[in-house]
C-alpha cells in the first residue's frame, strides 16, 4: 500500500510537468498584450515597448519558460503584473474562502446524493426514483449562476434568512462564517449531487440484482442493514471515482459562484487576473488547481483498496 | 393434501410476474407439505417455476414485478403470507434458511468469511461478538472446510467454488434451522465437488434433523438425496410420489419423459440411446388450455388439450399425478 502510494506519488511528477507547460504555453500563445493592458489606453508605443522590456517579455519562449518554471520549483510563482505582489501570496491569501466552499459544498453534494441514489435504486420505477432522477436531471442542466440567483432571491431577499453575498472568515466566528457560506456551499453542492445521486442509482442498481444481496436478505437481514453494508460498499469504488471527477467540477464552479457571491477566493482572483491579463497569476492559479485535482486522484485510487479486498497494489 | 401436523404446507400458492406483455403466472396453484427431517425434492426444468416457488417461502420475490397473488404457507403454526416483515426477518436465515446454485457469487466479496456468518448468527442469537465468531469457527469445522481458523479471515475471492458452497451451507445450518431450502445446491459445481457437498448435507441433515428442500433438475442428485420428489411444469404440480416409486414408475409422461433423459451408469446396451423431450417448456404469457405438458408430449390425445387433467391418486395413496393417460405411462411408448 504504501510502496503503492508512493509509486504512485512520484507518477505525478511528469503529470505536474505537462500540466505546467501547458499551463505557461497557452499563455504565450494567447492574442492579447499584457504591457497593452498594463500601460493604460493614453501610453505610446515606445511606452509599451519600455514595459515589455522591463517585464521581460521580450525575452524568447524557452528563456522565459526557464525563469518561470526555475522559479515555481522554488515556491516562486512570478509576481503579479498587476499589483507587483508575489503570486503565491495573492494565492495563500485567496485560498481559506475557496477551500471552505469547496469542502463544504462537497460534503453537502455527498449528503444529499448517496441516500438519494440508495433508495432511488432499491424502489427503482417507484416514485421516489422518478422524482429522484428528475431532480437530479435539473440539477445538472441549471447552470449554477441560475441557482444562485434562484435561492439568493428566495432565502436572502424574499425571507430574509440569509446574507445576499460576502465572505466572513472563520477567525471572525463561527456564526457568520456559517450564514455567509450556506447559500453559495448549497447551489455548488445541489449541482454535484445531481452527479453523484445518478451514478450511485446506476451502481447500487446494478449491486443490487447480485446473488449475495438476495442471500443477504435471505439471512433474516433487514432492508436498511443488506442496502448499507452489503451494496453500499460494493457499490463504493464508482461513487468514490465520480466524487473526485466531480471535485473537477466543483473546482470549475467555484469561479462562477465565488463571482456571484462576491467571495474573495481564488475564483475572484482567476476571474480578475484573466480581465487584466495578469499572466503570472492566471498560471499559478492553475497549477494550484491542477496539483489539488492530481492529489484528489491519488487520494481516490488508494481509497479503492479499502473498499474491495480484491483490489491489490 | 397430506396430514395437517407437517412442519411446512404451502396451499395453492400461486406467484405472478408482471412483464412488458403482460401478468405470467410462473407458479400456478401448487401445493405441497414438507414434514420435519424430510427431503423433498422439487424437479423440473430450468424456468418450471421451482426457484421461484422456494423464494416465495422466504417472501423473497421481487415485489414489484412478481406478487403471491394466491395461496397459504403454513410453517409451524403461523401463516408466513400474513407475517409482518419483522416477523418474517426472525424466520429467515433462523428457522428457514436457504442456499442457493452459485456460491461464488452468493458470497459478499467485500465482507471476510466471519464478517458473513457473524452477522447472521448476530442476528438471530443473543451472542457476543466474540462467542458468534467462536460459532462461526465452529460451522467451518463441522463443514468440514481445510484450515478453518485460516477461513475465517478471507474473502470469498480467495476461495474455490466448493469451498464458497462449504461457507455457504456453514452460513444456513449456524442457526440450525427447521428447513434448508437448498436452490440448485451442486449445479455450478465440478461432479466430484457435487458429490462432497451432497455427502455433506446428508451428514448435516441426519446430524441436525433439518428438513431439506431440494430444488434441482438433476435426476441423479435426487435419486441420492430425497425421501419424495415432486415434479414441476410450467409453475404446475405435475407428478408427486416417494423416490422410488417415482423413479420406477413414474405416472407423468414428463417424469418418464425427464427419466429418458439422464444416462444410467453401468448401462452398457448400446441400443439404448438417451432420449430427450421435443420442443421447450411453453410461453406462460398465453393462457394454457389443458394439459401444459400436451404439445411436447408423444402421448397426447385430443382432450390434453381441451381440458387440464387433475391431480389424481395412484395406488398408493402417496403417488399423485396430472395426466388423462396416466395409467397407460411406461406402458406405451
Amino acid at each position: 500500500m504504501l510502496g503503492f502510494a508512493i509509486r504512485r506519488l512520484l507518477a505525478t511528477i511528469p503529470v505536474m510537468g505537462i500540466v505546467a507547460i501547458i499551463v505557461f504555453s497557452l499563455l504565450y500563445l494567447t492574442p492579447g498584450d499584457p504591457a497593452a493592458v498594463l500601460a493604460g489606453e493614453q501610453a505610446t508605443a515606445e511606452d509599451i515597448e519600455r514595459l515589455r522590456i522591463t517585464l521581460g517579455l521580450d525575452q524568447p519562449y524557452l528563456v522565459r519558460f526557464g525563469q518561470w518554471i526555475g522559479g515555481v520549483l522554488q515556491g516562486d510563482l512570478g509576481t503579479s503584473i498587476f499589483s507587483r505582489r508575489p503570486v503565491m501570496e495573492l494565492i495563500v491569501q485567496r485560498l481559506e474562502p475557496t477551500v471552505a466552499l469547496t469542502l463544504a459544498s462537497l460534503i453537502i453534494a455527498v449528503a444529499i446524493a448517496i441516500p438519494l441514489g440508495v433508495v432511488a435504486a432499491w424502489r427503482s420505477g417507484g416514485i421516489i426514483d422518478r422524482m429522484a432522477m428528475s431532480l437530479a436531471v435539473l440539477g445538472f442542466s441549471v447552470p449554477v449562476f441560475v441557482l444562485s440567483y434562484l435561492l439568493i432571491a428566495l432565502v436572502s431577499v424574499k425571507l430574509q434568512l440569509l446574507p445576499v453575498q460576502g465572505y466572513v472568515p472563520i477567525a471572525y466566528g463561527i456564526g457568520p462564517f456559517a450564514r455567509h457560506l450556506i447559500l453559495p456551499a448549497v447551489s455548488l453542492g445541489i449541482i454535484n449531487a445531481a452527479l453523484i445521486a445518478r451514478i450511485t442509482r446506476t451502481t447500487m442498481l446494478e449491486v443490487l440484482n447480485q446473488d449475495y444481496i438476495r442471500a443477504a436478505r435471505a439471512k433474516g437481514l433487514s432492508v436498511r442493514r443488506v442496502l448499507i453494508r452489503h451494496a453500499l460498499k460494493n457499490a463504493a469504488v464508482p461513487i468514490v471515482t465520480v466524487i473526485g471527477i466531480s471535485f473537477a467540477l466543483l473546482i470549475s464552479g467555484v469561479v462562477v459562484t465565488e463571482t456571484v457571491f462576491n467571495i474573495p477566493g481564488l475564483g475572484r482572483l482567476t476571474v480578475d487576473a484573466i480581465l487584466r491579463r495578469d499572466y503570472p497569476v492566471i498560471q499559478g492559479v492553475i497549477l494550484v488547481f491542477s496539483a489539488t485535482y492530481v492529489v484528489v486522484n491519488l487520494l481516490v485510487d488508494l481509497s479503492y483498496g479499502l473498499f474491495d479486498p480484491r483490489i491489490k497494489y | 393434501m397430506n396430514d395437517k401436523q407437517a412442519l411446512l404446507s404451502v396451499d395453492n400458492l400461486t406467484v405472478t410476474f408482471r412483464t412488458d406483455h403482460g401478468v405470467v403466472p410462473a407458479v400456478c396453484e401448487f401445493s405441497y407439505a414438507l414434514d420435519a427431517g424430510e427431503t423433498l425434492a422439487i424437479v423440473g426444468e430450468s424456468g418450471s417455476g421451482k426457484s421461484v416457488g422456494a423464494l416465495a417461502l422466504m417472501r423473497l420475490i421481487h415485489d414489484p414485478p412478481g406478487r403471491i397473488s394466491e395461496g397459504s404457507i403454513q410453517f409451524d403454526g403461523r401463516s408466513l403470507l400474513s407475517l409482518p416483515e419483522g416477523e418474517m426477518q426472525k424466520i429467515r436465515g433462523n428457522e428457514i434458511a436457504m442456499i442457493f446454485q452459485e456460491p461464488m457469487t452468493s458470497l459478499n466479496p467485500v465482507l471476510t468469511i466471519a464478517e458473513q456468518i457473524v452477522e447472521a448468527v448476530q442476528l438471530h442469537q443473543n451472542l457476543t461478538k466474540k462467542s458468534a465468531r467462536a460459532r462461526a469457527l465452529e460451522m467451518l469445522q463441522l463443514v468440514q472446510i481445510s484450515e478453518p481458523e485460516q477461513r475465517l479471515d478471507q474473502y470469498p475471492h480467495e476461495l474455490s467454488g466448493g469451498m464458497c458452497q462449504r461457507v455457504m451451507i456453514a452460513m444456513a445450518m449456524a442457526c440450525t434451522p427447521s428447513i434448508l431450502i437448498a436452490d440448485e445446491p451442486t449445479t455450478a459445481l465440478d461432479v466430484t465437488i457435487q458429490a462432497q457437498i451432497l455427502d455433506l448435507m446428508r451428514d448435516l441433515k441426519a446430524r441436525l434433523g433439518t428438513a431439506i428442500l431440494l430444488i434441482t433438475h438433476d435426476l441423479g442428485v435426487v435419486a441420492e438425496m430425497a425421501d419424495r420428489v415432486l415434479v414441476i411444469y410450467a409453475g404446475r404440480k405435475v407428478e408427486e410420489a416417494p423416490v422410488r416409486e417415482l423413479l420406477r414408475s413414474p405416472r407423468h409422461p414428463y417424469t418418464l419423459g425427464l427419466l429418458g433423459a439422464m444416462p444410467r451408469l453401468g448401462d452398457t446396451s448400446t441400443d439404448k440411446r438417451l432420449t430427450e423431450i421435443p420442443g421447450s417448456v411453453p410461453s406462460l404469457l398465453e393462457p394454457i388450455t389443458g394439459c401444459a405438458f400436451a404439445p411436447r408430449c408423444t402421448m397426447a390425445v385430443e382432450r390434453c388439450h381441451v381440458e387440464a387433467p387433475p391431480l389424481e391418486r395412484h395406488g398408493d395413496a402417496e403417488h399423485v399425478a396430472a395426466c388423462w393417460r396416466s395409467d397407460e405411462v411406461g406402458t406405451v411408448r
